[in-house]
């Protein structure tokens, strides 16, 4: 039996036996028996095959898009979905296409829809997505061939909040001046990588990708917005009036579900809807 | 496809690679209202520099006093006096005006107290020519390059650079007086050539790091600007320098910074000592990477290592603290996690010397300029071909990098690159003709994986040379096992030739983009395993256990690697612009 099932069973068991004793033994050493799961997942699942059902496309082919299946065993503990995707493309089919390149989740070339969510393949460990595993593109944008889709509207939607530093005033010869907590306003929002994962799960950017900038293009605009060195907010500001561009957020909040750098782009939204109303007063 | 079907496209300047380099170019040329035209296989952001950590080099003396002078000492030292001198002190004299500048175009670097940008001490770094430990890299977080590349690319879009995102270049073209007019690339999403035509080409394409199984490196780090430069007829220079960064998480290969070291943590073996105190009394573990990378691999050697197989040290940062872990570490927490179920701010992170940085490449001078030797002169610039970064050689890193100065290196060189281009521009206003021979060339070697039927995996072979370079030519090397490696690595070139895709489509073929990537890094693994070879001292990061000394007086000299396998050798520019020279003397830390 795959130790991924058996074991949460385990807990089960000592939890419905309501054994204290062995529920407190558990949280003291609540770490150790967790790292003793994943041990022990590992061990097994060296052995257990894997199913993948991958989408597939190739506009070459003249065929409709199918999910195609692929089984692979013999995995390490620590592999993450891209190692299996890389294995299958090496053992199994060269044809199938995706994106990667940094292999450690800071490039955000290789988002994909894994089970139903939006997530980065080589920071998703193999271990916690099940027997079978459904790997498609990510939802609501044009699928080139495979996994591979067409990002440029949201690229375009990125270029249209001016992502970049602006300041009128005449450059000093030393850097601008930014104490540790005006620096601090920028945490959770720099680290953006592009992936495009929040803005391909959020429903408002599937019915406008053309007018909605999404999340993605909006928590880089508050970015700008909260750089103490920033000297645009007017301008900022007035690009994102009007029913589309920030208001077709209703805060559903799918992108800081699926954000893998776990940054908060609806919070960012709030935050530009506040400093609208303040500059409108 | 024959030339006159090709799609053609023209430029003033081509540049190929979207890294931290050629961006930094090419926001130099756009600014200066040159038709500047980025290629990169991958977009923009995707490109390698967005993996650096720790920071970026620069005598700011926010924290402690310094100086070019003495920034430019640590990097001559850290050379193993292979650097080029004059380079070395361009490269950090500009280097306080560039982090500047940097700022200005909207890096959110760490701030001190005073608002001033944050610095953080790292490997090699001293005061006053091998004094107190400096405090010299300039860092956002431990997410500095991301920080600089992301700002790069934003400045780059303000200027309308325009950007063939997803394009992968073949080889470049020329005329007969052999000018370099360009490339002939491939569009990923089509599968079609297209040939782009430019009065200057910069190859921006970033390092090899991909030659071997363990390393840090992003999968695209496949070398293919240096290759095109090498089947060009440009030999590539000082490729036996590889630099293995003492500590990429063991067995995965992801780089833990060494920011880790300079926030204060430290490296232990099994029996808990801080063994670097044995091996660089004064720097411990803020010695330079190569002698760090030695100092693991001897303590694994002899049965110090960690583990249950005694093959990793320990990477202690605990007692930083919570605070400073989360504040100034959190990208290098967050690999530890997610990869090997490690919080750092409980455990220590086990770590192994791991493949990182190519010290060599294609030969420059400090503008810029591919310079060959033609005639009597060691280094004649390439009419039109310009290389930055990592592909490059200038050289500033010489024998060894210091941590910290790759960032610099790319945003010094983009730029004065930029300058240079500038400048030739108003000098060669009009496009030259082509020779058609050469673009016939790049297109026989896109027909080349058109041939149909069984034969070699690209896959297989790219593992293989992966392995063959990493147990021939690593930390430690002998005659014996590179002369091996030599005859491995040129088998797996034999078998290359058979070598057959099994997918001939033409929409998004990324098998098709890996075996132009292995034809690549099979031509780099003949020249770095022959350059070793043909290198008889041990020297920065090249490492022989049968010449364990350095050898002025026979190697103080770059070598030149030709594609036909002929190694040829050039001195090291040993006077600096203005300053002293500094002479060569043991090396200690």
């Amino acid at each position: 039996m795959p130790a991924k099932a058996f074991l949460p069973q385990r807990h089960g068991v000592h939890r419905d036996n309501g054994n204290l004793f062995s529920m407190c033994i558990l949280c003291l050493c609540g770490k150790l028996f967790w790292q003793l799961r994943a041990w022990l997942a590992a061990m097994s699942r060296k052995t257990e095959t894997m199913r993948f059902l991958i989408y597939r496309y190739n506009p070459d082919e003249g065929k409709p898009p199918r999910m195609q299946e692929y089984r692979l065993d013999g995995f390490d503990s620590g592999d993450k979905l891209l190692d299996a995707l890389l294995r299958i493309k090496a053992e199994l089919d060269p044809t199938l296409s995706f994106r990667r390149s940094c292999g450690e989740g800071v490039c955000g070339a290789d988002s994909l829809n894994i089970n139903g969510r939006n997530g980065l393949a080589c920071i998703t460990p193999l271990n916690e997505l099940g027997e079978t595993v459904e790997i498609r593109p990510l939802p609501g944008r044009p699928v080139i061939r495979d996994l591979v889709v067409d990002m440029e509207q949201f690229y375009h939607q990125y270029r249209a909040v001016k992502p970049w530093l602006t300041v009128h005033d005449p450059e000093p010869e030393t850097e601008y001046l930014q104490t540790p907590e005006q620096r601090d306003q920028l945490d959770g929002l720099y680290e953006c990588i592009l992936c495009g994962c929040c803005s391909t799960a959020c429903p408002s950017f599937w019915w406008n990708p053309d007018k909605f900038r999404g999340p993605a293009a909006l928590l880089q605009a508050w970015r700008f917005l909260a750089d103490s060195r920033d000297q645009a907010t007017g301008d900022r500001l007035a690009e994102l009036e009007g029913p589309y561009h920030l208001f077709r957020c209703h805060s559903i909040m799918n992108c800081v579900d699926v954000c893998p750098k776990g940054l908060n782009p609806t919070q960012a939204i709030g935050n530009i809807k506040k400093l609208m109303l303040k500059h409108h007063v | 496809m024959t030339m006159m079907k090709l799609a053609r496209r023209k430029f003033d300047t081509l540049v190929i690679g979207a890294g931290g380099g050629g961006l930094r170019s090419a926001m130099q040329l756009a600014q200066a209202d040159a038709n500047v035209a980025v290629v990169s296989k991958v977009f923009p952001t995707r490109s390698h520099t967005v993996a650096a950590q720790g920071g970026m080099n620069a005598a700011l003396a926010n924290v402690v006093p310094d100086n070019w002078h003495w920034h430019m000492y640590d990097t001559v030292k850290g050379s193993d006096y292979l650097g080029d001198q004059d380079a070395i002190e361009y490269m950090c004299r500009a280097a306080s005006h560039l982090v500047v500048e940097l700022e200005h175009a909207g890096v959110p670097f760490s701030r001190l107290d005073n608002g001033k940008i944050y610095q953080r001490p790292f490997g090699g770094q001293s005061q006053d020519f091998g004094g107190a430990q400096a405090a010299r890299t300039c860092a956002a977080a431990d997410r500095t390059g991301h920080a600089i590349l992301h700002s790069l690319y934003q400045q780059n879009i303000r200027a309308k650079t325009h950007f063939f995102d997803e394009y992968f270049a073949i080889d470049l073209v020329k005329d007969s007086d052999g000018y370099i007019l360009g490339a002939v690339v491939l569009e990923i999403e089509t599968g079609e050539p297209l040939l782009i035509e430019a009065k200057t080409t910069l190859l921006a394409t970033g390092g090899v790091g991909q030659l071997f199984r363990t390393n840090t490196n992003a999968h695209i780090n496949t070398g293919d600007g240096i290759a095109m430069a090498l089947r060009a007829g440009i030999p590539v220079q000082d490729m036996e320098f590889f630099q293995f960064h003492p500590t990429g998480i063991a067995g995965k290969g992801m780089l833990i910074t060494e920011g880790v070291r300079g926030e204060g943590g430290y490296l232990v073996n099994k029996d808990g000592e801080r063994f670097m105190e044995r091996y660089a009394p004064q720097a411990k573990d803020l010695a330079s990477r190569d002698v760090v990378s030695r100092a693991i691999a001897v303590e694994v050697r002899e049965g110090r290592g960690c583990g249950p197989n005694a093959d990793y040290v320990m990477l202690k940062l605990e007692h930083l603290g919570a605070e400073v872990i989360k504040k100034r570490l959190p990208g290098i927490r967050d690999m530890a996690m997610t990869f090997i179920g490690v919080d750092p701010i409980e455990e220590p992170i086990p770590v192994f010397p791991t493949a990182h940085y190519t010290m060599g490449g294609i030969p420059t001078n400090r503008h810029g300029q591919v310079v060959v030797p033609l005639g009597e002169g060691a280094e004649e610039p390439i009419p039109g071909l310009y290389a930055v970064g990592e592909c490059a050689c200038v050289s500033v890193h010489g024998a060894n990098r210091l941590g910290g100065n790759s960032l610099l290196d790319i945003v010094v060189f983009g730029r004065a690159a930029g300058n240079h281009i500038i400048e030739y521009l108003t000098e060669n206003r009009h496009h030259r003709p082509l020779d058609e021979g050469s673009v016939d060339n790049a297109l026989a070697r896109i027909a080349r994986w058109e041939q149909d039927g069984e034969g070699e995996s690209v896959d297989v072979l790219r593992q293989e040379l992966q392995r063959v370079m990493e147990e021939n030519c690593s930390v430690f090397r002998s005659e014996e096992i590179l002369a091996e490696g030599v005859v491995k690595v040129q088998a797996l070139a034999g078998r290359l030739q058979n070598a057959r895709l099994k997918d001939q489509s033409k929409v998004f073929n990324t098998a098709r983009i890996e075996a132009f990537e292995l034809e690549n890094l099979m031509a780099l693994g003949l020249a770095t395993v022959q350059s070793a070879l043909a290198r008889k001292e041990s020297r920065g990061a090249h490492s022989r256990v049968d010449y364990p000394d350095r050898d002025d007086e026979r190697w103080m000299k770059h070598s030149l690697y030709y594609e036909d396998g002929r190694v040829d050798y050039k001195p090291v520019r040993t006077k600096p612009l203005t300053v002293d020279t500094f002479p060569p003397k043991a090396r200690v830390y």
